[in-house]
């Protein structure tokens, strides 16, 4: 009986892993390309006719010499600096006005009652079916054509709050509603105003879901490839995804650049998870049951 | 300081009407509690007082203004909530002090405010606390010290203390009570239970839902002093909401001469203070009221006047220091009161109990009315 269990274990940890190597691999491969101080997508030169050694050498993702070449060169020989300048601005942008408008109509839609309350929750929500793509024609009549903010920080902030928005609004929302409205009404009588039970009540309290939703904004704009690429036309307002796609566009193909600037580029996202986690957990099912 | 005025007030939420013409008032320095079954509207009343609530009709005054239209934050009220409300961030100085704080009063006043009420209250120890390190009564203290730290004119209590055991519910019962009389402030508090409302209320307004299923002219039964509601209920619903067990109501006939009282199998004296009203509806239909303490065993009591009633035992419920006897009487069943160190009855058993003549109640059976 013992026995059996063991071995069931033995089997599922073989499978775990296997399936986690196969997840991790490209992101191995990736973290190899960066080291290697090479601009080449393949990591080893094989011989005219290889062996089954050389072959099995071929696809292990370990670098041939160790470098951090990619690295200094994509700063000091590439304008990777001011890519990543600009994805930290505009980032940064986003949150803090996405977060702010995300936070006065949660609040609005969890505390009053005003025609077009659920109308509005539920543009929100049909906001979110339509895939991104699909608005890159509008968006860019909008903010390129009509409100000439092409090539701008402003533009392409304005267009990620607006898509992060909805998520954050109907996050935030039901994380207000877990809020008992006894607190506001007791501020109330005490002598605060709404703004005031807004800003020293209600915000402090809804610091998890402040987090999340803040999280959230900027990685949709850290991330985010597609409107960069079209509406940032001059090179030195790339945004980082954007420029990674440089480096290995049209006639150049420097992998080993690509690799280096994809693992710093993913450093912060990293590093907020890990900062957020714990309110990530308690941040993502509090807006769900009371 | 400041006396609380309804006149004729009134609240709807749309079609609904939940509170009807209210008028009454509560004196400068009271302690009145306002006391009924669930969805009387008794916290929409307090509500509506606290300025959380508007009001459909009538007008609602605190000291000498209406306040139907003012701001609760300029009514000069403070309000202890059932949740107790506290701001979960903040400490427990924080929480005390963030009305003076919002008012803008100077720190080194506030600090002394604060340190005023948390001795009042034994919080001193406590200041630094966040409310989720607090036991349910000190946090019901911490929201005892927001209410008073700002020296309103009136104190609005919701029921504050039904989230606590039963112990510590006794406790915070008196100390309310204490403090109230100590600060002498306008208070009203809201309740269900009647025993909070006997030990606390200077005055008792009881309240009934006031809707289709109850059709009434208005949602106040009964204002009075403690005693008052006991002893002289103005209608049915009111003496059976006030005293435990509940009130014994059986129906009854008035004797051709006006004089005497048929029920429960016997023919009793009508008491002097129905004289009167009685001899108004000689032969006719009434209601009867007694109390569980005023039916007791024959050996047991020496009333001037009673009337035996021989009855079935249903439940013997032992209390310790008393014992309360349920009995049958044809279809009726009936409350009465024994010694429990006595020989008590067993179920089954048949048993004659005594009623005290001069403490029943007559009321009127279609508008439940006590007879005048």
């Amino acid at each position: 009986m013992a026995n059996m269990k063991t071995r069931n274990h033995i089997w599922l940890h073989l499978g775990l892993i296997s399936f986690t190597l196969l997840a991790i691999y490209p992101v191995l491969w990736v973290l190899a390309l960066s080291f290697s101080g090479q601009q080449s997508v393949g990591l080893i030169d094989l011989p005219q006719d290889p062996s089954f050694l050389e072959r099995l050498r071929a696809i292990l993702p370990v670098p041939e010499h160790w470098s951090v070449k990619n690295y200094t060169e994509v700063w000091t020989e590439q304008q990777f600096g001011r890519w990543l300048w600009n994805s930290v601005v505009i980032s940064l942008m986003t949150t803090l006005l996405g977060v702010f408008l995300a936070c006065t109509a949660a609040y609005a839609f969890s505390r009053f009652r005003f025609p077009g309350r659920n109308t509005g929750m539920l543009m929100f929500l049909v906001s979110q079916m339509f895939p991104g793509t699909l608005m890159l024609i509008p968006l860019f009549i909008i903010i390129v054509k009509q409100l000439e903010l092409g090539n701008t920080y402003l533009g392409l902030v304005i267009v990620y709050a607006t898509t992060s928005i909805p998520f954050c609004v109907w996050m935030l929302k039901g994380y207000f509603d877990t809020i008992p409205y006894d607190i506001e009404e007791s501020a109330l009588i005490d002598g605060a105003s709404r703004l005031t039970i807004f800003w020293r009540i209600i915000l402090p309290l809804a610091k998890p879901a402040i987090a999340i939703t803040a999280l959230f904004s900027f990685m949709t704009a850290w991330n985010e490839f597609i409107l960069a690429s079209v509406f940032m036309e001059s090179e030195a307002n790339y945004t980082a995804p954007v420029g990674l796609r440089f480096f290995v566009g049209g006639f150049s193909s420097q992998w080993g650049y690509f690799a280096a600037g994809s693992v710093i580029v993913s450093l912060p996202v990293v590093a907020l998870f890990l900062q957020l986690q714990k309110y990530l957990i308690s941040g993502l099912t509090a807006g769900s049951v009371k | 300081m400041a006396s609380i005025r309804f006149d004729r007030i009134g609240k709807s939420f749309g079609e609904t009407e939940i509170i009807k013409n209210l008028d009454f008032s509560v004196n400068d320095g009271e302690f009145m509690v306002f006391v009924g079954p669930s969805g009387c509207g008794k916290s929409t009343v307090l509500r509506m007082i606290a300025g959380l609530e508007t009001i459909s009709t009538g007008e609602l005054w605190i000291g000498d203004r209406v306040v139907n239209d003012v701001h609760p934050k300029d009514r000069d009220i403070a309000m202890v909530f059932q949740s107790y409300a506290l701001y979960p961030h903040m400490s427990v100085y924080d929480n005390i002090a963030f009305g003076l704080k919002i008012r803008k009063l100077p720190d080194a006043d506030i600090r002394k405010r604060v340190q005023d009420a948390a001795d009042l209250l034994g919080l001193d120890k406590l200041l630094d606390r966040k409310p989720k390190a607090l036991s349910g009564g000190q946090r019901q203290r911490v929201a005892l010290g927001r209410a008073i730290v700002r020296n309103p004119s009136v104190f609005l209590f919701d029921e504050p203390l039904s989230n606590l055991d039963a112990e510590l519910r006794v406790q915070m019962r008196a100390e309310i009570s204490k403090l109230q009389r100590r600060l002498n402030t306008t208070t009203v508090y809201v309740t269900h239970d009647q025993v909070e409302a006997m030990t606390m209320g200077q005055r008792i307004a009881v309240l009934s839902a006031c809707d289709k299923a109850h059709p009434r002219d208005t949602n106040l039964m009964q204002c009075g002093s403690p005693m008052d509601l006991y002893d002289r209920p103005d209608n049915i619903f009111v003496a059976r909401f006030i005293g435990t067990p509940n009130m014994n109501i059986v129906h009854a006939r008035l004797g051709d001469d006006g004089a005497t009282l048929s029920s429960l199998g016997g023919s009793m004296p009508v008491s002097a203070q129905f004289k009167e009203a009685a001899q108004a509806r000689r032969g006719q239909e009434v209601m009867l009221g007694i109390r569980p303490e005023h039916i007791g065993a024959p050996h047991e009591v020496d009333w001037p006047q009673i009337q035996a009633v021989q009855g079935q035992v249903e439940m013997v419920e032992l209390l310790g220091h008393e014992a309360i006897l349920h009995f049958r009487v044809g279809e009726q069943i009936m409350v009465g009161r024994l010694h429990s160190h006595g020989r008590l009855p067993s179920p089954g058993d048949t048993v004659t109990m005594h009623l005290k003549c001069e403490a029943i109640h007559l009321f009127d059976p279609v508008t439940e009315l006590r007879l005048r």
